[in-house]
C-alpha cells in the first residue's frame, strides 16, 4: 500500500516538475497566436515549423547557436588545462605555502563574481578586448572551484605510480600527461561538463561583455528577443527549446558524471 | 613581451593603412545603423557609392536594446564608426562625453542640410548649448491610435480634442462595456512619455537651474501628473503591465480602445487589423489641455552623427547629405516605413492622402525635446516609471511621489551641478 | 641530493604547473575584486568614462548615498526575502525528495532522479521565460489549473504580493534537484547499523528521522545550506527576464541594482558600493552558519 502510494506520489511530482518542458515544446510548434489561448493547450492545435523557421532565417539564430558552442567549447578546453595542471600540482607537489594557498583559495570563493564584473569591465575594455570572443574566454580561463575538484581527485592517485615513473626517467610533464590525466579522466569529463554547461547557460556577463548581436550567446539572443517579441510566445517557446535542447543532450549522454562531480565537490573539509 | 610586439605590429598596420589614404585610393565610411534600419539602409548604398566613385560605405546593424552600452563601450575604446545613427534623446549624452563632432560649419556650406527644411521641434532636438550635432534622418512622435468604432458608438465621431473630453470619451467606453474587463485607454507605467507629454501641455517645465534639478513638484507637473491617475482611479486603464502580451491583439479584441504611442506601430497595426478591422483604427493628434488643439508632443527620431575621432569628416559628410536627399528619404520611407524627416516630403501626395499619416503630420508642428542632458534617459526611464507605478498603485499620492522624484532627480544631477560648478560643463 | 633540494626542485616546478591558472585567477579575479573596493570610494560615472579627470575619491559618500536610497533598501529586502523563502523551501523540498528517493521500496528510482534533476542543468533564461508564460494571468498553465479547484485568477507576476513568491516558486523548481542529489550522497553515507539499531530498540521511522538522519546529515546540510545561500543572494536572471524588477519594485535584487547603476546607467562607482555590500552579507552569512554548526556540534 505505501509502496503504491510513494510511487503515485513520485510519477505525479515528477510529471509536474517535467511540465514546463512539454508545454514549453508544445507551444513552440504552434502558430502566432495560438498559445495565447485559453485553456491552455498542452498539444499544438496545428503543428507548424513557422517559428522555428523565423529564427533561423529572420532572427539569424544559428549565429549565436554558433557563438555559444565555439565559446563554451574554448573555454573548456583552456580551463580543463589550466585546472588540472594546477589541481595536480596542489595535490602531489611539496612546497611552501601549499595548504595557506590552497585554504586563501578555496575561501576566496564566497566572493560573488559580481564584485568583478565592474573593473574587470573596464579592464577588458582598456586591452580592446570588450566585444571580443575573448570577453568569455579570458575570465573563464580558470576557476578555482576547477581546480579543487581536480585536486580531490588527484590525491587518491598512489605516490608510487608517480615515483616509479619517475625512476623510469619520465619528466614531470611526461607523468601528467602519460600518469595524472588518463587516470584523472572521469573527473576530467565531470569537470568539462560542467565548464561546458556553466559557460552554455551564463547570462549577466555575456550580457554585459558582448554588445553586438552577431557575438551574443544563445542566452542573451534570447533575453533579447524577449524584450523586444513580448507579443510572441511561440517565437520565444522556440528559443527556448534550441538553447536548452544542446545541453540537455549533453547531460543525458554523460549524466553519471555530473552526477558524481556534484557529489566530490560536496564533500569538503 | 608577446603582447607588446604584436601592438606594435598592430599600430604600423594603422598608420600604414593611414597613409595609404591617398586621393585615388578607395576610402570607406564605417556607419552604423540601429535594428532594421540598419538593414534598410543597405539597399541605398550603392547608389551613393556610383555617385560617388572612390567612397565605399560599410554598414553595421546594432540591436536597439543594447545599443546605447554599445556606442559607449565603442566610444570608451575609441572604436565609433564615423557615421552613426543615434536616437535623438541621446545626442546630449553623447556630445557632452565629447563622442560626437559639431556640425555647425558643414551645415553652413551645405547645399541641401538646412535648418529650415526641418520641423521644427525636431531640429532642437539636435542642438546643445548653442551648437548642432545631427542631422534628423527620421523622425517620430506619440499621439493616440484608437478604435474609430468604439468611439463613434459612445458619441464621439471625431477623436478626443480636450483632456476634457479624452476622459469623458473613456468614462463613456467604460459604461458601454459594463462589467466585461476592457479598458478605454492604455497608459502602462513602462512607458514615460504619455506622463511627461501631459505635463508639457500643461506648461510645466521638467528640470530647473539650467536642468540641474528636478521640478516634478511644482504645480503644472502635479496636475498634469494627476490628470494620468485619473484615469487609473477611475479604472479607465488596465494596472500592472502583464495583462497585455500583445497590444495589436488587445486592439483588435477591444481590450483597449485608445493607445499614446508612435509612428513605428503603424505597420504592425495594419498587420494585425486585417479585414474588417482595418477600417476601423485611427490615428489623431494628441488632446491638448485647453482648447489649442494639437496638444504637444514629444520630438523623438533618429539624427545621424559624426564622431569626433572621424578623420575623413568630409567623406562622411557627404554621406550624410546624401541620406538627407529628398529623393533618397522618400525610398528610405518606402523601404523601412520610418517617417521622413524632410518637411518636403511630407507634401507628397503619399502622405498628404494617407490617413493614417495626416495626424503625425499635424503632430509635428508641435513636437518639443525631453531636457537635453545626459542623465535624461536614467531620470525618464527608471525614475518617472517607478514614481508613476507608485501612483498608479496608490502606494503614494501624487504630491508625494512628486517631492520624492525631485529628490531623487537632483541627486542623480549632483555630479552635474558639480561640473557646472567647476565650469567643465557649459551652463 | 638533500631533501631541501628536493624540495626546492619541487617548488619550481610546482610553480610552473601552478602559474597558468594561479596568475590567470589573480589578473582577472583577485585584481579586479580591489579595484572593485577601490572604485566604489569615487564618483566613476559616464562623465568619467568620457574623460578620466573627472574621476574624483569621494570617500564613503557612496555608501552613505546608499543608506539612505530608498530603492537600495528595497532591493536589500527583496533580496533577502527571496533567500529567506526560496533557501529552506528549496532544502526542505529536496532533502524530502532525497529520503523518498532513498528508500529500498522505490522502483526507478534514476528515472525519477533524472526528471527531478534536468530542471538543474537547463538554462536559466530560457525556464525563466517559459515559466513568465507559465505564469500569465489570463492565459498561463497555472491559473488554469487553478481555476480547476475554484480559485479565481492571480496575476503571478503582475500583482507585487505575489511576484516574488511566484520567482521563489521557479528558483525552487529549477534548483532543488541539485541539493537532492547531495542530499542523496549524504544519505548513503550514513551507515545501515545505526538504524538497524534503532530498529531493535523500537523507534519509529520518524524518530529514527529525527535522532539518526537530521544529525548525520549535518554537515551536509550546512554545505547545502552555503551554496544555495550564496546561489540565492546572487539572483539576477529571473527578474531580469520574468519581471524587470517590477511590479512597484518588488523584484528588484541587490544584484539587478548593481547591473542597473553600472551597466545601464554607468555610474560605476555607486555600482561597486553595491556589489561590495553583497560580498559583505554573504560573507556575514557564511560566518553564521558555521557559527550555528559550530554550536550544534557541541
Amino acid at each position: 500500500m505505501k509502496r503504491i502510494f510513494i510511487h503515485i506520489f513520485l510519477i505525479i511530482t515528477s510529471i509536474i516538475t517535467l511540465s514546463p518542458f512539454v508545454w514549453m515544446i508544445s507551444a513552440s510548434f504552434m502558430a502566432d497566436g495560438h498559445a495565447n489561448v485559453y485553456p491552455p493547450r498542452f498539444f499544438p492545435d496545428e503543428f507548424t515549423l513557422v517559428q522555428y523557421e523565423s529564427l533561423f532565417s529572420r532572427l539569424n539564430v544559428s549565429v549565436n547557436f554558433f557563438n555559444s558552442l565555439l565559446l563554451s567549447l574554448t573555454v573548456t578546453v583552456v580551463s580543463l588545462l589550466f585546472n588540472s595542471l594546477a589541481g595536480y600540482a596542489f595535490a602531489k607537489f611539496k612546497f611552501r605555502m601549499k595548504d595557506k594557498l590552497f585554504n586563501f583559495l578555496l575561501s576566496s570563493m564566497i566572493i560573488p563574481a559580481q564584485v568583478t564584473m565592474l573593473p574587470l569591465f573596464l579592464m577588458l575594455k582598456s586591452m580592446g578586448l570588450i566585444n571580443t570572443y575573448f570577453a568569455i574566454i579570458i575570465p573563464g580561463l580558470a576557476n578555482i572551484f576547477g581546480i579543487f575538484l581536480i585536486r580531490q581527485y588527484a590525491i587518491s592517485i598512489p605516490d608510487s605510480l608517480i615515483e616509479s615513473a619517475k625512476i623510469d626517467g619520465a619528466t614531470d610533464f611526461q607523468i601528467y600527461r602519460r600518469i595524472i590525466l588518463p587516470l584523472c579522466m572521469p573527473i576530467l569529463i565531470t569537470l568539462a561538463l560542467f565548464t561546458f554547461m556553466g559557460t552554455w547557460n551564463d547570462f549577466m556577463w555575456p550580457l554585459i561583455a558582448l554588445t553586438d548581436n552577431s557575438l551574443y550567446t544563445l542566452p542573451v539572443a534570447l533575453a533579447n528577443l524577449m524584450l523586444e517579441h513580448t507579443k510572441d510566445p511561440e517565437l520565444m517557446m522556440a528559443g527556448s527549446v534550441i538553447t536548452i535542447l544542446p545541453v540537455l543532450i549533453v547531460f543525458l549522454f554523460l549524466q553519471r558524471y555530473y552526477i558524481s562531480g556534484i557529489m566530490t565537490g560536496s564533500i569538503k573539509e | 613581451m608577446n603582447k607588446s610586439l604584436s601592438i606594435a605590429v598592430i599600430i604600423t598596420l594603422i598608420f600604414l593603412s593611414g597613409c595609404k589614404n591617398n586621393s585615388n585610393e578607395i576610402r570607406t565610411i564605417n556607419f552604423w545603423a540601429m535594428g532594421a534600419e540598419g538593414e534598410y539602409v543597405q539597399k541605398l548604398i550603392p547608389e551613393f557609392e556610383k555617385l560617388n566613385p572612390g567612397l565605399k560605405v560599410k554598414v553595421q546593424m546594432i540591436p536597439w536594446t543594447a545599443a546605447q552600452e554599445k556606442l559607449i563601450t565603442a566610444f570608451a575604446s575609441n572604436n565609433l564608426p564615423d557615421v552613426f545613427q543615434l536616437g535623438n534623446t541621446w545626442i546630449p549624452q553623447f556630445s557632452v562625453i565629447g563622442a560626437i563632432e559639431s556640425l555647425d560649419n558643414l551645415i553652413m556650406k551645405s547645399k541641401n542640410v538646412n535648418e529650415e527644411n526641418y520641423f521644427k521641434g525636431i531640429w532642437e532636438t539636435n542642438r546643445i548649448n548653442g551648437k548642432v550635432y545631427g542631422i534628423p534622418w527620421y523622425i517620430d512622435t506619440r499621439l493616440l491610435f484608437y478604435r474609430a468604432d468604439i468611439l463613434s458608438k459612445v458619441g464621439y465621431d471625431s477623436p478626443p480634442k480636450t483632456w476634457k473630453e479624452l476622459f469623458d470619451a473613456s468614462l463613456k467606453i467604460k459604461n458601454l462595456f459594463g462589467a466585461v474587463e476592457k479598458y478605454p485607454i492604455y497608459l502602462p507605467v513602462n512607458e514615460f512619455a504619455p506622463y511627461v507629454i501631459f505635463a508639457l501641455e500643461n506648461k510645466a517645465t521638467i528640470l530647473r537651474e539650467n536642468d540641474s534639478y528636478g521640478n516634478f513638484a511644482q504645480k503644472e507637473f502635479v496636475e498634469a501628473f494627476k490628470f494620468a491617475m485619473s484615469f487609473y482611479e477611475h479604472n479607465l486603464t488596465p494596472l500592472g503591465i502583464s495583462q497585455v502580451t500583445n497590444i495589436y491583439q488587445a486592439f483588435r479584441d477591444e481590450y483597449i480602445v485608445m493607445y499614446i504611442s508612435g509612428p513605428w506601430n503603424i505597420k504592425e497595426f495594419t498587420k494585425w487589423m486585417i479585414d474588417e478591422y482595418s477600417e476601423k483604427w485611427m490615428t489623431a493628434p494628441m488632446p491638448s489641455k485647453d482648447g489649442n488643439y494639437p496638444g504637444v508632443s514629444l520630438a523623438g527620431g533618429a539624427s545621424l552623427v559624426i564622431s569626433k575621432n572621424c578623420n575623413q569628416k568630409a567623406e562622411a559628410w557627404k554621406f550624410i547629405e546624401y541620406l538627407s536627399d529628398s529623393k533618397v528619404q522618400r525610398e528610405f520611407y518606402s523601404i523601412s516605413s520610418d517617417l521622413p524627416a524632410l518637411k518636403q516630403v511630407w507634401e507628397d501626395s503619399s502622405f498628404k492622402y494617407n490617413k493614417h499619416m495626416r495626424a503625425f503630420y499635424e503632430q509635428f508642428q508641435n513636437v518639443v525635446p525631453t531636457p537635453k542632458v545626459p542623465e535624461w534617459e536614467q531620470i525618464a526611464f527608471s525614475k518617472i516609471q517607478q514614481y508613476a507605478e507608485l501612483t498608479s498603485r496608490k502606494v503614494l499620492s501624487v504630491e508625494d511621489a512628486m517631492k520624492k522624484l525631485d529628490k531623487e532627480v537632483d541627486n542623480i544631477l549632483e555630479k552635474r551641478r558639480e561640473l557646472i560648478k567647476q565650469k567643465k560643463i557649459a551652463s | 641530493m638533500t631533501k631541501m633540494n628536493i624540495n626546492s626542485e619541487q617548488s619550481r616546478i610546482a610553480l610552473l604547473f601552478l602559474s597558468p591558472a594561479l596568475l590567470s585567477i589573480f589578473v582577472f579575479f583577485f585584481i579586479p575584486v580591489i579595484a572593485a573596493f577601490i572604485i566604489s570610494f569615487t564618483d566613476f560615472d559616464i562623465y568619467s568614462l568620457g574623460d578620466y579627470s573627472n574621476i574624483t575619491f569621494i570617500g564613503f559618500k557612496n555608501y552613505i548615498r546608499l543608506f539612505n536610497d530608498e530603492l537600495f533598501w528595497v532591493s536589500l529586502k527583496n533580496t533577502f526575502l527571496f533567500v529567506v523563502m526560496a533557501g529552506p523551501l528549496s532544502i526542505a523540498v529536496s532533502l524530502s525528495a532525497a529520503i523518498l528517493l532513498n528508500s529500498k521500496i522505490v522502483k526507478l528510482k534514476s528515472l525519477f532522479r533524472l526528471s527531478y534533476f534536468i530542471p538543474v542543468v537547463t538554462t536559466l533564461v530560457a525556464v525563466a521565460i517559459v515559466w513568465r508564460f507559465i505564469y500569465h494571468p489570463k492565459f498561463g498553465i497555472i491559473n488554469y489549473v487553478l481555476g480547476l479547484i475554484g480559485i479565481s485568477p492571480i496575476d503571478w507576476l503582475g500583482d507585487p504580493n505575489w511576484a516574488m513568491p511566484a520567482i521563489v516558486l521557479m528558483a525552487v523548481w529549477k534548483n532543488f534537484g541539485y541539493n537532492m542529489i547531495i542530499f542523496l550522497a549524504g544519505l548513503q553515507n550514513i551507515p545501515t547499523h545505526l538504524y538497524e539499531a534503532a530498529e531493535i530498540e523500537g523507534a519509529n521511522s520518524f524518530q529514527q528521522f529525527k535522532s539518526i538522519t537530521l544529525p548525520m546529515l549535518a554537515p551536509t546540510t550546512l554545505f547545502v545550506g552555503l551554496i544555495t545561500m550564496i546561489g540565492f543572494f546572487q539572483l539576477f536572471a529571473e527578474p531580469y527576464i520574468m519581471t524587470q524588477g517590477g511590479p512597484l519594485n518588488s523584484t528588484i535584487s541587490i544584484v539587478h541594482y548593481m547591473y542597473q547603476e553600472g551597466f545601464r546607467w554607468w555610474n560605476m562607482g555607486y555600482s561597486a558600493s553595491i556589489a561590495f555590500i553583497l560580498f559583505f552579507i554573504i560573507f556575514i552569512g557564511t560566518l553564521i552558519q558555521f557559527k550555528l554548526k559550530k554550536n550544534h556540534t557541541i
